[in-house]
């Protein structure tokens, strides 16, 4: 029989998990000052993410969903996004929401419950975090149309986790993404887990990088806590969307350290040693650790930018809490441009109700 | 434009024309969907928009609904206004996630910071002689949905205005296409690019003895009962919703408090009906003004027969005339 077709699916690591090099870095290893940055992103993010998870433990923030473990993919996600591109989230994106503006405030204030969370000011055309598993994917692709259609070079970075590469949205997403040639970037965050579901359960398929193969794209695998292999790929896949050279997936192989969200206890469906396991190839301190080698960092250096970023998580704390809740009004004024005569009724009662405290608000 | 443009057309062929006026007008205006471009869409409601406005804005679409809602609020976020086609209403729920969860929520969502400019196109109802599955009437799903509009046209001058409306209108709008009357009747258009309002309902006919409230197909049927009556000595008022939702309780409350009987008439199921809203709606708002207690005529709560029987299900003249006839007798 006549072979019609082969394919392969690549894989990139370049730090062991001491953050020694195992082979010549790329070129992206040589922009310290990005390298930096990316650290201290990390760091925040993590530093971030363990006060939400406080905030929520004392009854002062919603059910929250940790970043922990997916810091560095994130970074360099946030990272290699231009400001004029369009990032399509899901919902544990937070490291590279810091990196687009989003301020961490707005981040408190969407997992409290305030839908002003998501009206970001820094990254305008972000499209706001989406909770249905995978539907994002269909927006991202949208965008890219939208893109495409006027002859920008703008692209789109789509997040999706590893359960999510199960729905039909993604893969119809991926789909239209080939067919249609758009500038757009799957990230295929794989942190092993959807909820209690392991990855092996989710997909018979070897990887999760190949089913960029039935949609007629390149799908690579990185190590998504080793920051030089994942801003490597998403700097070349990005440039190759921008370029009209069409849609890359990326399966970012992480690990989500912390429970699914503060509803969840993972102790339930996962080993202590797994977990255990899972830390050594923790990317921030392989990160940290590559720059102590490279003569980048030093204990002082780290103490100052613990201080810094708990400072600035403290200062977005007392912001997030000292925010009026918006009027209850608000939830009538922002479904329509303007309002329908048969939700100015509703509208007057709920005006009505604020007044005198009936809503259960305190006057 | 020095000559008024005046044609005679079909329903659907208002709505082509709709489009294509829009789309000369304002080139953000874009066309996707299973079979627009190329085959101009299963009743030819997209026939020769591609070859006028090109393939970057009518865009065939792979089969896959979801996709068709989904990409569709992706191109809104970036001030495309698309207006997506299904080719039937009964292949929509695969995108109802994508439609209830994104585009309905998105102005809400993010504070008034990116919203979903889109038209839903979905031919709907019975009556065709259509397989299985393409002839439900489920507008009812969609009313209940906060930031969707549900807008049904019953008429070609009604489609016309109503669609140029919907694809300008800053929010998404489901446009359900009642297809037993895509061609059923012609009717002069003028093709100027005038729109009707939205959220509003539509007298028809003018009467005192009793308001009959329907929208889309439904229109037909209950405009020949009316004449039935007019021969009867009964005078009926004649209001065609036109927006299911949000729903324009002010026409229909006024009508109701001249007339003091109404009767409800559509060919969805009465379970959980937009007829049991409005019907729920004169209870609150005219009670007092009613001197015989509301009356539905509608599909029974079956799943729409196949094609040989789908005319025992959808409300018939005499159905109307007799549930009119019943209210007056009170
Ligand atoms: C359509 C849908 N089904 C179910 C859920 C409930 N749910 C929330 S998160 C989640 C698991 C998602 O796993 P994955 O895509 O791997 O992302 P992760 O949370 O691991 O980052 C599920 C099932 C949902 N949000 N959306």
């Amino acid at each position: 029989m006549k072979q019609r077709q082969e394919f392969h699916v690549d894989s990139a690591r370049y730090l062991d998990e001491q953050g020694r090099p195992l082979d010549d870095l790329p070129a992206q290893a040589n922009d310290v000052e990005r390298i930096l940055s990316a650290y201290r992103n990390t760091v925040l993010a993590r530093t971030f993410d363990a006060k939400a998870i406080a905030l929520q433990r004392t009854g002062k923030c919603g059910t929250y969903p940790s970043v922990l473990g997916h810091e560095v993919i994130g970074t360099a996600i946030g990272q290699s996004l231009a400001p004029s591109d369009v990032f399509v989230p899901y919902y544990r994106d937070q490291a590279a929401h810091i990196l687009r503006g989003v301020a961490l405030c707005d981040m408190l204030l969407y997992w409290g419950g305030d839908e002003r969370g998501s009206a970001w000011q820094n990254c305008p055309q972000d499209l706001p975090i989406a909770v249905p598993i995978a539907t994002q994917c269909c927006h991202a692709v949208g965008v890219a149309s939208a893109m495409k259609i006027r002859g920008e070079d703008r692209a789109v970075v789509c997040c999706v986790g590893d359960g999510g590469t199960s729905k039909g949205d993604f893969l119809e997403s991926i789909n239209l993404a080939g067919a249609w040639h758009l500038p757009v970037v799957f990230v295929v965050i794989n942190n092993q887990w959807a909820i209690s579901t392991p990855r092996n359960l989710q997909s018979g398929a070897e990887t999760l990088a190949q089913k960029a193969i039935s949609a007629g794209l390149p799908g690579h695998i990185v190590d998504g806590n080793d920051y030089f292999a994942s801003i490597e790929a998403m700097d070349t896949a990005l440039e190759r969307a921008r370029g009209g050279k069409g849609a890359t997936i990326i399966e970012a192989v992480t690990y989500r350290l912390g429970d699914h969200t503060t509803a969840d206890d993972a102790t339930r469906y996962r080993t202590a040693e797994a977990l255990k396991k899972a830390w050594e190839a923790d990317g921030i301190k392989r990160l940290q650790s590559y720059l102590h080698h490279s003569g980048l960092w030093a204990a002082d250096k780290e103490q100052a930018l613990q201080a810094e970023c708990k400072a600035a998580v403290d200062s977005a704390v007392a912001e997030y809490l000292a925010t009026e809740p918006e009027p209850h009004t608000a939830m009538v004024d922002y479904l329509f441009e303007s309002l329908p005569a048969s939700l100015q009724e509703q509208r007057e009662r709920i005006v009505r109700k604020s007044a005198t405290g009936a809503d259960g608000s305190a006057l | 434009m020095s000559r008024a443009d005046v044609r005679e057309v079909t329903l659907v062929e208002a709505v082509n024309m709709a489009l294509a006026w829009e789309m000369a007008q304002d080139e953000s205006v874009i066309v996707l969907g299973e079979d627009v471009a190329t085959n101009g869409g299963v009743f030819r409601a997209t026939v020769g928009l591609r070859e006028r406005f090109g393939y970057k804005r009518v865009m065939d679409t792979p089969l896959a609904e979801n996709l068709i809602a989904g990409t569709a609020i992706g191109m809104a976020t970036q001030g495309l206004k698309p207006v997506a086609e299904f080719q039937f209403m009964g292949f929509i729920y695969a995108g109802m996630e994508q439609i209830i969860s994104h585009a309905a929520r998105m102005r809400n969502r993010t504070r008034g910071r990116l919203h979903c400019q889109i038209v839903y196109r979905a031919p709907f109802g019975g009556g065709i002689h259509a397989p299985e599955h393409h002839s439900e009437s489920t507008e009812a799903l969609f009313a209940h949905i906060p930031g969707l509009r549900v807008v049904v046209p019953s008429s070609p001058q009604r489609a016309y205005g109503l669609l140029l409306a919907a694809i300008r209108n800053p929010d998404p709008v489901l446009f359900l296409e009642p297809k037993r009357i895509y061609r059923a009747v012609t009717q002069s258009v003028v093709n100027n690019g005038e729109s009707l309002p939205l959220d509003t309902c539509y007298t028809l006919r003018e009467g005192d003895d009793v308001t009959l409230v329907t929208w889309g197909a439904c229109v037909m049927e209950t405009l020949q009962a009316a004449d039935t009556l007019a021969q009867q000595g009964v005078l009926a008022e004649v209001i065609d919703v036109a927006t299911v939702s949000p729903l324009d309780r002010e026409t229909l409350l006024c009508s109701v408090a001249k007339t003091g009987r109404a009767v409800i008439v559509h060919e969805a199921c009465r379970n959980g009906g937009v007829g049991a809203e409005i019907a729920a709606s004169i209870a609150e708002g005219a009670f007092l003004d009613l001197q015989a207690p509301v009356v539905r005529v509608t599909g029974y709560d079956t799943i729409m027969p196949y094609y040989r029987n789908e005319q025992a299900y959808l409300p018939q003249v005499q159905d109307i005339v007799e549930a009119v006839e019943q209210v007056i007798a009170l």
